[in-house]
């Protein structure tokens, strides 16, 4: 290949035609490159979701209610406000945005683990009656 | 023995003479600026941990090693290393004949020289690195690739301007926005532009915060700014013990040359995510990460000698390195914003932007901007997906320019 001669003659200039194509294809080179490994991280995830998804018809059993004899079901949680930032994903319950970030916090320090790989459904504050 | 002598002889071999002589006056301006890279190291925290060390490694060279004086007692000698790097010369590639003749950072640079400390570097980043973004996102790729156009275009502008291939290939690597990759390649292609390139690199990456803004804001509407990103999905440990592993075999087989930077960051990544080296990850990570750091940074300052470092070249390179870095933000905006159109909506496209690898820096300037378009705008684990693309985008480009102009 004509680049591959220049590369072998060091520290020398390239002519104008070798300099574009290098460019050109040192660029779709990174582009090829990272597509392909963006396709295998792809399959990938599609096998662990599937996985996942055999697993969870175990795990996703139903639990028997717990209510009293002749009393009444409980009630359904009132709908929280979604956390900002958190883009909607958890719900806070009577919990302030700040508040609610320092428990993350809390949570993530006492399991010695990063705070993006933790995920919070939602907080709830819980009162004496 | 005579006084008198002796004091002259103590003067005229002393530094101060050296500022006197042939090319003494570029040791003095290389004092001033390395005072100043100090002052930006530590009043400015410009990427302190490098560039403090850079700094007082250039400050050392240029206060022991003169033109015209013995060079005895220099700490770094860079005639051995041309000597080292000349193919008609009897000690070309001799690490022999430095260890017996060379100073204190001429020893150090062997480090720098074989590729070893930049590697290792990379072995940190990987054990500090949470690929998880990327795993959940696999399209941030695209993002990480298409921010590595400035690298080429660069390159394509350094070959204009008159830069050898290899030089060229060196300088463009700036866009990367990634010190141990630059510093790897140079080494590998142009030695003698390490100082100039290690400075450029690292000084921009610093200034991301600055250099990025304008640009982000140039190309992208409110509207866009403002995209709230849905949370991806969750990954699972065994993914993130995969990931590396298949990272590894495939961009080594697709670019050998990317073996020492690809495989260390995934070795990295594999000591943390795998659960049963804890020890070696937190060594990695902190220990080795500070000890190498010390190493490569004093050990690059010492190539900024006078005589070498004050140069047309060391301009052009601040200027097309400062281009390269432009261009790289640009090309990952620009992406960013097909993917915004092609998915309705759903990308924001300020996370182009944290393509160049400088991480988390990028990640944390996406995350910036989109709060202020947005107060509700959390993106920073959203860019991370493109930031630590960004960091295999740069070694597979660097692994490209290595194979085309390597030896």
């Amino acid at each position: 290949m004509h680049i591959m001669m220049n590369a072998a003659v060091s520290g020398t200039k390239l002519p104008f035609g070798d300099n574009v194509l290098t460019a050109v294809l040192g660029y779709a080179v990174v582009f090829v490159g990272l597509m392909m490994l963006m396709t295998l991280v792809y399959i990938m995830g599609a096998i662990f979701k599937k996985l996942a998804a055999r697993e969870k018809p175990i795990s996703a059993a139903p639990i028997p209610k717990t209510g009293k004899p002749g009393g009444d079901a409980p009630k359904p949680e009132p709908e929280g406000e979604p956390a900002r930032g958190t883009a909607g994903e958890i719900k806070l319950y009577n919990v302030s945005d700040k508040e609610a970030a320092m428990i993350m916090a809390i949570v993530a320090s006492r399991m010695g683990k990063p705070l993006n790989e933790l995920r919070f459904k939602s907080i709830k504050e819980v009162t004496d009656k | 023995m005579n006084i008198l002598d002796t004091l002259k002889k103590l003067l005229l071999e002393s530094g101060f003479a050296g500022f006197f002589q042939n090319g003494g006056w570029q040791n003095a301006v290389m004092i001033v600026i390395a005072c100043g890279l100090l002052y930006l190291g530590i009043k400015k925290k410009f990427e302190p941990l490098l560039l403090v060390g850079i700094a007082f490694g250039c400050l050392l060279v240029n206060v022991s090693y003169f033109l015209d004086l013995t060079e005895a007692d220099a700490l770094y000698h860079p005639d051995l290393w041309s000597e080292f790097l000349d193919a008609n010369s009897e000690y070309y590639h001799s690490y022999g004949h430095i260890m017996a003749h060379g100073g204190f950072l001429d020893i150090l640079y062997i480090g720098v020289k074989a590729g070893i400390y930049p590697s290792m570097i990379f072995m940190g980043v990987g054990a500090m690195t949470d690929f998880g973004p990327l795993i959940a996102r696999p399209s941030s790729l695209i993002l990480g690739a298409a921010a590595q156009f400035g690298v080429f275009f660069a390159f394509f502008g350094a070959n204009l301007i008159g830069f050898t291939g290899n030089q060229a290939a060196s300088i463009g690597i700036i866009g990367g926005a990634d010190g141990p990759t630059a510093i790897y390649l140079t080494t590998k292609l142009a030695p003698e532009l390490l100082g100039a390139i290690a400075i450029a690199a690292y000084s921009y990456m610093a200034l991301i915060p600055m250099i990025q803004p304008p640009i982000m804001k140039l190309l992208t509407t409110k509207k866009e700014r403002e995209v709230v990103m849905t949370q991806a999905r969750p990954v699972t440990k065994t993914e993130k013990i995969i990931f590396p592993i298949v990272v590894t075999i495939f961009c080594v087989l697709l670019l050998p040359s990317t073996a020492p930077l690809i495989g260390c960051l995934m070795l990295g990544n594999l000591w943390r995510e795998c659960g049963v080296t804890e020890r070696l990850s937190d060594t990695v990570q902190n220990a080795l990460m500070n000890i190498i750091t010390v190493f490569l940074g004093i050990s690059v300052g010492a190539t900024m000698a006078g005589s070498r470092f004050l140069t047309l070249e060391t301009i052009y390179i601040v200027v097309l390195g400062l281009t390269a870095f432009c261009f790289s933000t640009v090309g990952g905006l620009l992406v960013a914003k097909i993917m915004y159109k092609v998915t309705g909506g759903k990308i924001n496209p300020l996370i182009g932007s944290a393509g160049v690898s400088a991480v988390p820096m990028a990640a944390r300037v996406a995350q910036i901007e989109g709060q202020k378009a947005n107060p509700k705008n959390f993106l920073l684990m959203h860019a991370m997906g493109p930031n630590v693309a960004g960091v295999i985008g740069s070694a597979i480009a660097a692994g490209f320019l290595l194979k085309v102009f390597g030896a």
